[in-house]
């Protein structure tokens, strides 16, 4: 992909790559996981392709496909070196793939590094844009301070462990005794995930970083990077940590409800439709940790679901911001008369985010919801979460009030392709499908595991 | 199959409705299918009680327990021929009222029928849960598209607060139903349960689950998002709002609430109760007030369902046949007073009561039929309305469940008088005394709101003449709720 920008000028061409890529990442993914191995490598124990991870690859990659098919043209009005920053995503997913599937936590520490450093490139990609460059540069020191947090966890954990290992299955079957150590590591890992995340308190430099990069890039950063942790979280503390759960949980819980509440009230207050995607995308980081406090097969099925309609959502309503003239939510006014198409997918995607039943979203929030309230503990987690998902819908539908209920000039920079529009279409009816039978996307979790 | 087709047919033709592109296709259509619609729930009333014909049952998210199932017993049947006769009347009595892009607007009424109807039909209770919130979508969008012109802040407002009800009903039937046996939402399954949940758990998943029906009734003090939305609404929308998703309310209370938690609704009945009674007494004491037509009507509206909400907590065999048959009966009134208020705006184009006046010299027709609408509002003998609050005040007075069921009949009996003296008091002032400017423009009225009054007329005083069909219908159901709610059996 790299070298594809030495050989071509053309932008087309390179687009025409990156997707040629994606595509077969994809397919080969899939055929990965059913058992068609291309080649065979002996990873040694430290990554595990079991459905889950495969089931979280396929997600980010055609999500990623998503966002080239439908911003890939936004990529090229960035800068120059439009090669590189497809090099740089395809870097980053390769990122993603660690983390997805790794089962030594040096894995873990790889694979956020990987897919960690081709973002502050791509953050700071505008190079003339002030603001752009202060988001890089916020995102880099902050991102590799969490990362230092996240070596000395594992240190830590590393000495914890009985027999001195990374792999995540030995944390669990010895079943080290509860020391300090043990303790300090998994807060200090849980802490730097968190930053990587933006949960609260370690949000502070997301609202920077997602307004001052190119909103391609954010909305690259705010879906596929962030819901691709969420899976690595996930099976960090499923498959080291669940047998003593009452050392980190509570802060998960605390770390949950401080998300939810500040994500929301900040969101409430935004004027600019992108800062409100931003803070929203910390809001929905909050709903997603809930699925840490129950870990059973329902959070987990959850994890994938939410991670798959929310990644859906925001990176439809992301392509359709990116086309606006005005980023305000009166930019928006009026956008039902002049875009019929564009307006309706749009409020499709905002119902699924606002967790509105026959929309995905909704089901995504009810297997968080549902899992949690099975294991009887944190009750009043759940109510708090509802009450904000309540909030939620407040801004939510002040864009869907501005589209189709006042009047206004609300239109786009050029008229949308109608490629563009089917896309779109396609994506909402994706929305909606797995509103009606989320089976869809879970059942695929029913094939074979893929044994190193 | 039968309440499949219930919701099935306007859902489809809601659809297919957003494609049409003239008015009069628009409003055909939109009338083609609710005729449809009452067919075949007048094919549900002919078949056999036990007949395969009234349920369904289908796989849906067997990882979640939740299936697709759908039954018609004398409750659901009693609400979806409502719901069937309703939207026909609805359609003929607006069928001049005019709208800009008309076939979203019959296409979104003929969505909000579909939601309307599986609420009703649902026997599980995640779907339940669904049909709850897709009833509400397109009332959403039908409010703030082509209501008054405060519609956009009035119906935000209706829909977080009924948004959060319903959350937190949805978290209170999670629980439940990761506490049967078999983590399942079946209704079958819930009604199990209540002997099996801890008292202490009883009464606050009592109070998660009463909010959301509290707010949809709605119950004083949760009343106040109504007269504004009603207001605010377009009158077709309000006739669905006030005449249909008000019983999803007290629906929700005999079909998901009483039977599941018989000890809590037992011990909190009493407070319950007397939010229903002053509920009842404040909003007649504000409609005695009110100059605006449509404000008036919709505090009449509260007044009516605190009854129907006080006699499910009175929880007799009469009581609850009443509640059953007044949802109905009040869902007929009530549309008839909307008509009303539809016809006197459009032909006069104000709502002021103070501002009209003599209309029954112009418009005799619309004056015979209106008299004997708000007589039945007031629930005199002869009209369906006695029955059912004949009923209701018989199984409120001889309650069992309370100790101040004395009191309470006699407050819920003075605001019959209040309700009296609101009515009356409309109908003297607007139709009868002097003609003004305002209203010497007015004729009578046309052949489609002749119909569609009609028809109200006809059902309302068939049905005080000779309930007992629909008594039938309801008493099996009303022996079964009761039994549910006998824990110890």
């Amino acid at each position: 992909m790299m070298f594809g920008g030495v050989f071509t000028n053309s932008k087309t061409a390179i687009r025409n790559l990156a997707v040629v890529g994606l595509v077969v990442l994809l397919a080969g993914n899939y055929a990965d996981w059913l058992g068609h191995h291309i080649l065979v490598l002996n990873v040694h124990k430290m990554l595990f392709f079991d459905n889950f991870g495969m089931l979280g690859n396929s997600i980010a990659i055609a999500a990623t496909l998503m966002l080239v098919l439908l911003s890939g043209r936004d990529m090229e009005k960035v800068g120059h070196n439009l090669a590189e920053y497809y090099a740089l995503i395809f870097f980053t997913l390769c990122g993603i793939t660690l983390v997805t599937t790794y089962n030594s936590l040096l894995m873990l520490f790889l694979g956020i590094e990987i897919l960690s450093i081709p973002l502050y490139i791509l953050t700071g990609s505008e190079k003339r844009n002030l603001k752009g460059n202060e988001a890089a540069l916020k995102y880099f020191l902050m991102g590799s301070f969490s990362t230092g947090l996240m070596l000395l966890g594992i240190a830590f954990l590393y000495g914890a462990s009985p027999t001195g290992s990374f792999v995540i299955d030995d944390l669990w079957t010895a079943k080290p005794a509860v020391t300090p150590l043990l303790a300090a590591g998994i807060v200090l890992l849980l802490v730097s995930i968190a930053f990587k995340v933006s949960a609260a308190p370690f949000h502070f430099w997301t609202p920077d970083v997602y307004d001052g990069a190119p909103t391609v890039f954010t909305s690259f950063v705010a879906t596929i990077v962030k819901v691709s942790i969420f899976v690595g979280l996930v099976r960090l503390f499923d498959e080291g940590f669940s047998v003593n759960p009452d050392q980190w949980q509570i802060f998960v819980a605390i770390i949950a409800a401080a998300t939810l509440f500040i994500g929301n009230i900040t969101a409430v207050f935004q004027q600019s439709v992108k800062r409100m995607l931003a803070y929203s995308s910390i809001a929905q980081a909050g709903f997603m940790l809930l699925a840490l406090l129950s870990l059973t097969g329902v959070a987990k099925d959850g994890i994938l679901l939410y991670a798959a309609v929310y990644s859906a959502a925001t990176i439809g309503v992301f392509a359709v911001l990116m086309r606006m003239k005005d980023y305000t939510f009166e930019g928006f006014n009026g956008l039902a008369r002049q875009q019929p198409v564009l307006a309706a997918t749009v409020t499709i995607f905002l119902l699924s985010l606002a967790g509105i039943p026959l929309t995905g979203g909704f089901f995504a929030k009810y297997y968080m919801l549902s899992s949690v309230v099975s294991t009887g503990k944190y009750l009043w987690l759940v109510i708090f979460a509802v009450l904000c998902a309540a909030v939620s819908v407040y801004y939510y539908f002040r864009v869907i009030q501005a589209m189709y209920f006042k009047e206004g000039e609300g239109t786009t920079e050029f008229a949308p392709s109608a490629g563009f529009k089917g896309l779109l279409v396609l994506l909402a009816a994706v929305v909606v499908l797995l509103g009606v039978w989320p089976n869809l996307l879970l059942g695929q979790l029913q094939h074979f595991i893929y044994t190193w | 199959m039968i309440p499949v087709l219930f919701i099935l047919i306007p859902l489809v033709s809601g659809l297919i409705g957003f494609f049409l592109k003239s008015a009069r296709a628009a409003r055909g259509w939109a009338l083609f299918s609710s005729l449809i619609t009452l067919a075949v729930a007048l094919w549900g009333l002919s078949v056999g009680k036990d007949s395969t014909l009234l349920k369904a049952s289908v796989e849906w998210l067997p990882d979640l327990g939740s299936r697709f199932s759908v039954r018609l017993d004398g409750l659901s049947t009693i609400l979806s021929l409502l719901v069937a006769v309703s939207f026909p009347i609805i359609f003929i009595a607006t069928w001049r009222d005019e709208y800009r892009r008309p076939w979203n607007f019959f296409g979104l009424m003929l969505l909000s029928q579909a939601g309307l109807m599986g609420v009703f039909v649902a026997t599980d209770a995640l779907l339940f849960y669904f049909f709850w919130e897709l009833a509400l979508i397109p009332v959403y969008f039908l409010c703030s598209q082509w209501g008054g012109e405060r519609r956009i802040q009035v119906t935000f407002k209706f829909f977080v607060y009924t948004f959060v009800g319903s959350l937190l009903m949805l978290v209170g039937l999670i629980w439940i139903a990761w506490h049967t046996p078999g983590h399942s939402f079946a209704m079958e399954d819930f009604y199990a349960m209540r002997s099996k949940i801890q008292a202490n758990d009883q009464m606050w998943l009592f109070w998660i689950l009463f909010i959301a029906f509290a707010i949809k009734m709605p119950i004083w003090p949760l009343h106040t998002w109504q007269p504004d939305t009603y207001e605010q609404a377009p009158t077709a929308v309000t006739m669905v709002l006030s005449a249909l998703m008000v019983k999803m309310g007290v629906f929700g209370l005999m079909r998901w609430l009483a039977p599941v938690l018989p000890e809590a609704t037992w011990a909190w009945g009493d407070t319950v109760s007397t939010a229903c009674v002053i509920g009842m007494i404040y909003a007649s004491l504000i409609a005695i007030k009110q100059d605006d037509l449509k404000r008036l009507i919709a505090y009449s509206s509260i007044a009516h369902v605190g009854l129907m909400c006080l006699a499910v907590f009175a929880t007799t065999s009469i009581g609850m046949q009443g509640v059953m048959i007044q949802m109905f009966n009040h869902g007929i009134n009530i549309l008839g007073m909307w008509v009303v208020a539809d016809l006197i705006e459009r032909k006069t184009g104000t709502r002021k009561i103070s501002q009209l006046g003599g209309l029954a010299q112009k418009a005799p027709g619309l004056a015979i039929l209106l008299v004997v609408v708000a007589l039945a509002n007031i629930a005199l003998p002869l009209t369906n309305a006695f029955i059912g609050e004949f009923l209701l005040f018989s199984g409120v007075f001889t309650s069992t469940a309370t100790q101040y069921n004395v009191i309470f009949t006699v407050m819920a009996a003075v605001t019959i008088v209040l309700g009296a003296v609101y009515t009356l008091n409309m109908i003297k002032r607007v139709f009868f005394g002097e003609v003004n400017p305002v209203t010497s423009g007015v004729t009578d009225i046309k052949m489609n709101e002749k119909v569609a009054l009609g028809v109200i007329v006809i059902l309302i005083v068939a049905v005080g003449v000779y309930p007992k069909p629909i008594l039938e219908l309801t008493q099996q159901t009303a022996e079964f709720i009761l039994g549910k709610m006998n824990y110890k059996l």
